[in-house]
């Protein structure tokens, strides 16, 4: 078993509120996600990448979130949100290593544009480079929040493509919320829905 | 040579000023006289009350006083410092990383410069330890409540990027590092500005008031100096020291922003 959740949901308190989730992955695995907006998408990827208190446990080939370091986790389950987080001034700053050539041009990136500010990026492109920044970390799980939101539908198709033919080559294993039914088709056939957490009726005696 | 003495009616004429300085601000309709009147009238009790205090500190020279008069000092910074926060760390904590930082270094600079630099006899003189300080925690007071307020409100405003850096494997520490260094700038600014501007636009008040008081201009200097460099010195060490522990206090053992943890001041 290459990726595990077991009843990982929000702590209690923290006004995250969804229905317990386990699942299981195998390498080379790509599991959607759906569910109404707002149910806890986003708040169950952050949990897998530990990027928020959660109960629950996640284990990476069998080992617990809780027994490997927090940096060394989220640099093997990466986590790329729907709206990515810039800090230098230069795109390639933002990269531990250049992207192959291949994936620019799989996503029709000009090499240039790892020069460029990244004031200057458009929504779309921004949303492309940060899955090749966490991409270029190899990481054994992809959890990927809506990543084709901003792509007209040819750029949508390569990024699925490039994902997939990752998971394929590097045997990773990919989680990627998607609302869009066509989509979450073209990715394969396991899909999960994120449910709101039962709310328990009033007991009347 | 003796310090001309002050009499009442010399504080009534140089009061009669400000009492002009409403009746004028009245006349114009500004209506700033009522914070004129409570600012001067709580500022003459607040100065004659210390007065007070320090003549009894003076006759006394007890150990256990000055160092309760110390104290009570420090308690009145650190809660300045909380207080100018505009996004707070919440509960005793963020009390205490204030108090903690600044005393801390002002403790070590203050005993040091007693000690080793100035050695009166005994090295607890109160008209020594006392002004000095109260001089050293007034400045670094200011310094860690600005480096503090910055790197809370930096990333506050900041979540995403810090998150992206947490996400692509970097530690809290790395993930921080920029806004680190922005809130230290931040705290330093007003001592660099001070170092700047001494002697050239502004007198420092403590250098005056010893050339007021008969001191020959050369020793008043080279006293002003001394304090400069210690007050220097206390602020970069004492916002290191804060910001430390409040980028510490943003994150959790998992490292994981913790923003939960700031509160909000108006």
């Amino acid at each position: 078993m290459l990726f595990e959740a077991r009843n990982v949901a929000g702590e209690p308190g923290s006004g995250v509120r969804y229905h317990p989730v386990s699942l299981q992955l195998e390498a080379g695995d790509i599991l959607t996600i759906y569910g109404q907006s707002g149910v806890g998408k986003s708040q169950f990827l952050r949990a897998l990448a530990d990027l928020t208190p959660h109960t629950g446990d996640v284990l990476l080939e069998g080992i617990s979130q809780t027994k490997i370091r927090p940096e060394h986790w989220r640099k093997q389950v990466g986590y790329v949100p729907a709206e990515s987080g810039w800090w230098a001034d230069v795109v390639a700053q933002h990269f531990s290593e250049p992207p192959p050539k291949a994936w620019l041009s799989s996503l029709s990136l000009p090499p240039e544009l790892l020069d460029a500010s990244v004031e200057r990026l458009s929504t779309g492109e921004r949303q492309r480079l940060a899955l090749l920044r966490a991409l270029v970390l190899h990481p054994k799980v992809l959890l990927l929040d809506e990543p084709t939101a901003n792509l007209d539908q040819r750029n949508a198709q390569k990024l699925i493509e490039l994902v997939k033919t990752y998971a394929q080559t590097e045997q990773a294993a990919v989680i990627w919320v998607s609302h869009d039914a066509d989509e979450r088709a073209l990715l394969g056939n396991r899909s999960l829905e994120i449910r709101a957490e039962t709310t328990h009726q009033a007991h009347h005696p | 040579m003796n310090i001309e003495s002050l009499s009442a009616i010399d504080l009534g004429l140089a009061a009669l000023l400000v009492v002009a300085l409403g009746v004028v601000q009245f006349l114009m309709g500004l209506g700033l006289q009522r914070s004129l009147v409570i600012g001067t009238v709580r500022m003459t009790l607040q100065l004659l009350l210390v007065g007070l205090v320090l003549k009894a500190l003076f006759a006394s020279a007890n150990l256990a006083w000055i160092g309760l008069m110390a104290l009570v000092m420090l308690a009145l910074a650190g809660y300045e410092v909380s207080a100018r926060q505009k996004r707070p760390i919440k509960g005793w904590r963020g009390y205490l990383i204030g108090l903690l930082s600044m005393g801390v270094t002002a403790a070590i600079i203050t005993l040091l410069a007693l000690i080793v630099i100035i050695s009166p006899q005994p090295w607890y003189t109160p008209q020594y330890a006392i002004p000095l300080l109260g001089m050293i925690l007034g400045n670094t007071m200011t310094g860690i409540g600005l480096a503090l307020n910055h790197l809370t409100q930096t990333a506050w405003a900041n979540r995403g990027r810090i998150e992206a850096r947490l996400l692509l494997g970097q530690t809290a520490t790395q993930a921080m590092a920029d806004l680190r260094t922005e809130a230290l700038r931040a705290g330093l600014i007003p001592t660099l500005n001070m170092l700047a501007a001494a002697g050239l636009i502004s007198l420092p008040g403590m250098m005056t008031g010893q050339i007021l008081a008969g001191a020959p201009p050369m020793e008043a200097v080279r006293y002003q100096i001394l304090i400069m460099l210690l007050i220097t010195a206390a602020t970069g060490f004492g916002s290191l020291l804060a910001v430390h522990l409040g980028a510490r206090r943003l994150f959790d053992d998992r490292q994981r922003l913790r923003l939960e943890r700031l509160g909000q001041r108006g």
